[in-house]
């Protein structure tokens, strides 16, 4: 290891641009004659539109534009676009209905997008549009996931009968109806996972610029993939051709998936920029945020596990429904299909597994990706479930998951359920967190606790993850309109210096760092030296961007493979130099050596002979600036323990998380600092789910936490300090031994902190959010 | 319109602004100091907090009339010469922050906690001082540790 190298806790690149308050956000940007775009939204979550009346907006103050679904139609931008297939049990692909950026007869959500005013200032915007007219008729608003397909409800599109996007089983029904009937035991449970808003820090925004001169556009975005808005914006909007779009994505203020997808806002912001040839800004305020981000989870659920005499699982089988919203997100049809019943086998070896999928449509935002994105949902569904079945059994909880887990000689594992996990040990990560959590003196404490009028309680979650999204053939098989490779360029200058130029895009995981670390530790050239380049499509080659936990597994290994095309071309050329031959060159800490001599000379020497090659190989081509792409064979599957202890107090309801301790395998660690932060981050994302946050619509579809009055964002008094530890085993398809951190907590932390509840109050279940008085209840039934 | 006047990260400063704009809107628009952020429209996030003579103060809840004559911190006016603050430099070693959206509003609020409550300031009251502070990405846990770290630092 170098100073600064694989395995140092090197501190951060970025971190004084951001302390010093010079950070760059799109809303940061102020361009010369820009102008201010706001929105008009509907007020109702259901409603046909008979007429948009603008002609007193266009009137106001200041106002450059007010601008419809028609305008927007009549030039033949959009529709927003699903971009991945789910075959419905009928056979036909699931119901896609029409998503206009703007409204075109129709709301159908609180939030959804009527019109856009133009104006010189925000305010005048704003002012301008109060008086755009709208005349709605009211139609009934369907809200509730569970009962959102019944007969009875309003149909939302016409396309969706019954509100049904798609019904998708998967398995063996009759293999697992078979293995129930003849089983010991069956152990069941009813849950939902609440629905959630993403909710990063800064709110999404979007300034386009327009030249008319070179017809090209150019969108500065917080998004977490520049070049996969790029593609859809052009090739599926019609927003402008590939080559006259430029996507830039600068800081970006976090983004945990939610910043993935293409907007209604950014399409148009793209369109009214050229409209009215003026540059235009759009920033969310907050509860626009609420309103039309896309929100995450929202799933009601049945499942039921088939158990042995000695607590062997024998066949599981999921019923679930999941709430997809008024449209379909970017990639919402994957989340609950995919994302979700492809990680029901969790760590244990169920040999059969039977799922259905039932996804609908209701009145409220759109539902797409969230941290973890369908493997939370499952996680959350399996891991509270296996509780169940150590109660029914009368088993430990550690117990009855040590019988289960698929045991360290069977990797690669094939589960049932598609994926192939190829490493794990997943006793060794249980058995590190227990000792971490104190789990064997845990009724000593709970002894003292009840001598004080509280109920301690322990509960554990052993969690899987699919990450590192992914390899191109498998998403390309399951539906998915793009390959998700990744691609890097690694270019020396000739002064020595590096720029890497990355398809993946930071908000936050600090890539500017770890990046630098990967490229110090394998070309010797000093930290400093090394800069990261991401978040513009006219500056990297190409990308797919950041989500599913796949930057450095994917997107590290790209520039570790432009790393390697350098090396042999810098063998060539330092060969040459040296008067020596290829095969005879070394090359270690930046130095080529020829083997057994002391004749050397250094990688910046070697990029500066190929920058001015007065004296270089014949016919080798001059520069020293490489790309690579890297497709992954597999996904990558980080697991772990996670063991939370907490204090209820049930005069109150008030639950206090004691300790809370996780012991994670992400294969090799690049930086720990960094790797510890996104464990920290991802707890207290899942603590949040668990105990905090729950997004409501009321039955009319108004949206009743839009604001952070009212939707409970976790503070540092709600969370404690973590114990963190790991238990890595080594990922055999990734060249870097890598495999992603940045979604484990958000997945590990929710079934840990339920569980440690139900544990303290002796009851089978409690729906998160777990809110004092949601538990006060459970307590006085507990008691009662 | 009116005319405002006031003190920011040491230099005077005037402009025109309506009734209506805010502290937060004239630092970031009229005077381009883009590092203090607004995170939310309830006063709830603590992205923009700012110190209003020596006090932090939430820059979305005032008025820019109500800050005339005022002098007022930003996160542009704590490093002196490139050296960061012993707070910024702390949030830093303690890899306190990720996305960095936040960490303006974190600074603010931390130096003003460790002014109230010495460089002794334990952790139980970090946390509750902090309420006001949403962060997303750390998960607060080395925030903390930061705060921590940069109050014995101040203290010294």
């Amino acid at each position: 290891m170098t100073e600064n190298g694989i395995g140092a806790s090197v501190r951060r690149k970025e971190d004084y641009r951001f302390l010093t308050g010079k950070g760059s956000y799109t809303d940061d940007l102020n361009l010369a004659g820009q102008t201010h775009a706001y929105f008009v939204r509907s007020p109702h979550a259901h409603a046909s539109i008979n007429s948009i009346e603008v002609s007193a907006a266009l009137a106001s103050d200041g106002v450059v534009a007010v601008l419809t679904g028609d305008d927007l139609a009549a030039d033949g931008i959009g529709p927003l676009i699903c971009g991945v297939n789910v075959t419905s049990d009928d056979g036909e692909s699931h119901r896609a209905p029409p998503h206009p950026a703007l409204a075109l007869g129709k709301v159908n959500y609180v939030g959804d997008h009527v019109a856009v005013v133009i104006a010189e200032t925000i305010a005048q915007a704003k002012d301008a549009a109060e008086k755009v007219e709208v005349d709605y008729g009211l139609l009934p608003a369907v809200t509730d996931t569970a009962t959102a397909a019944n007969d009875d409800q309003q149909q939302i599109h016409d396309v969706a009968p019954n509100n049904v996007c798609f019904n998708w089983p998967f398995g063996d029904k009759a293999v697992s109806d078979a293995a129930f009937k003849s089983a010991y035991k069956v152990s069941s449970i009813d849950l939902l996972n609440n629905r959630m808003v993403t909710n990063p820090m800064e709110p999404r925004a979007a300034v386009g610029e327009y030249n008319s001169g070179t017809e090209e556009i150019t969108l500065h975005l917080t998004t977490q993939n520049p070049h996969v808005h790029r593609l859809v914006l052009s090739a599926f909007n019609q927003l402008a051709p590939e080559h006259k779009l430029r996507v830039v994505g600068p800081d970006v203020g976090g983004g945990f998936g939610v910043k993935i997808f293409v907007y209604a806002e950014e399409l148009v912001v793209g369109w009214a920029c050229r409209k009215v040839n003026r540059p235009v800004k759009w920033t969310a305020d907050r509860t626009e945020a609420f309103l039309a981000d896309a929100h995450g989870r929202d799933h009601v659920a049945h499942a039921e596990m088939a158990l042995d005499e000695n607590g062997k699982f024998l066949a599981m089988r999921v019923n679930t429904t999941a709430n997809l919203g008024a449209y379909l997100s970017t990639f919402a049809t994957m989340v609950p299909s995919y994302l979700y019943a492809f990680l029901l086998a969790g760590q244990y070896s169920t040999p059969i597994i039977y799922s259905e999928v039932k996804a609908v449509f209701t009145n409220t935002a759109p539902v797409d990706a969230a941290r973890g994105a369908g493997r939370p949902e499952a996680t959350y569904l399996l891991e509270r479930l296996v509780d169940v079945c150590a109660e029914d059994m009368e088993l430990d909880p550690a117990e009855i998951r040590r019988r289960n887990f698929i045991p360290v000689d069977a990797f690669p594992y094939q589960t049932p359920v598609v994926q192939c996990y190829d490493s794990g040990d997943y006793n060794a990560a249980l058995n590190k967190a227990l000792v971490l959590a104190d789990y064997g003196t845990f009724s000593d404490r709970a002894k003292e606790a009840e001598s004080r009028g509280k109920r301690r309680g322990i509960g554990l979650s052993s969690y899987v993850e699919a990450c590192g999204i992914a390899p191109s053939a498998a998403v390309g098989q399951l539906g998915a309109g793009v390959g998700l490779w990744e691609s890097a360029q690694v270019r020396f200058n000739p002064t020595g210096n590096v720029q890497v130029f990355t398809g993946t895009h930071s908000h936050g995981q600090g890539h500017e760092t770890t990046f630098a670390q990967l490229v110090t530790e394998q070309l010797g050239v000093p930290i400093e030296n090394i800069e990261i380049i991401h978040g513009d499509t006219a500056k990297t080659q190409f990308g797919m961007g950041t989500y599913g936990s796949r930057s450095l597994a994917v997107g590290g290994v790209a520039i570790a493979k432009a790393c390697d095309k350098l090396i042999e071309k810098g063998k060539k050329i330092a060969a040459h130099a040296l008067e020596a031959a290829e095969g005879d060159i070394e090359f270690s800490d930046g130095n080529f050596q020829v083997a057994g001599t002391d004749k050397a000379m250094n990688i910046a020497e070697v990029a500066f002979t190929a920058y001015v090659p007065h004296s270089y190989p014949e016919g080798l081509e001059p520069g020293f600036d490489e790309n690579a792409f890297f497709d992954p064979m597999n996904f990558s599957f980080p697991a772990g323990t996670h063991v939370c202890e907490v204090e209820v107090d049930p005069e109150t309801g008030v639950v206090e998380i004691i300790k809370y301790s996780a012991v994670d395998d992400f294969g090799k660690l690049i930086n720990p600092m960094i790797v510890e932060g996104q464990v920290h981050g991802g707890i207290v994302h899942g603590v949040g789910q668990a105990l905090l946050e729950g997004c409501q619509y009321d039955s009319d579809g108004q949206l009743i936490t839009a604001s952070y009055m009212d939707y409970a964002m976790p503070r540092a008094d709600n969370v404690p300090s973590f114990d963190v530890d790991y238990a890595p085993t080594n990922p055999p398809h990734n060249p870097l031994g890598v495999k992603g951190c940045g979604e484990a907590g958000a997945i590990g932390a929710p079934p840990a902190v339920i569980n440690a509840i139900t544990n303290a109050l002796g009851i089978k279940h409690i729906d998160m959010p777990a809110t004092p008085e949601n538990v006060w209840r459970a307590a006085q039934t507990a008691t009662s | 319109m009116l005319t405002v006047s006031l003190n920011v990260n040491g230099e005077s400063v005037s402009g025109e602004v309506e009734d209506r704009t805010l502290l937060v809107e004239f630092l970031r628009e009229n005077l381009r100091l883009t590092g203090t952020h607004v995170g939310c429209d309830t006063s709830q996030c603590g992205a923009c907090v700012v110190h209003v003579d020596g006090f932090s103060v939430k820059s979305c809840t005032l008025l820019a009339a109500q800050a005339d004559g005022t002098d007022v911190t930003t996160i542009e006016g704590l490093a002196e010469n490139g050296e960061l603050h012993p707070m910024q430099q702390a949030f830093k070693d303690n890899h306190g922050l990720q996305c960095g959206f936040c960490t303006p509003g974190m600074v603010m609020s931390a130096i003003d906690i460790v002014k109230r409550n010495g460089s002794g300031v334990d952790e139980a009251t970090v946390r509750k001082e902090l309420e006001g502070n949403i962060c997303r990405c750390t998960g607060y846990h080395n925030i903390v540790n930061a705060v921590q770290a940069g109050a014995k630092k101040m203290g010294n």
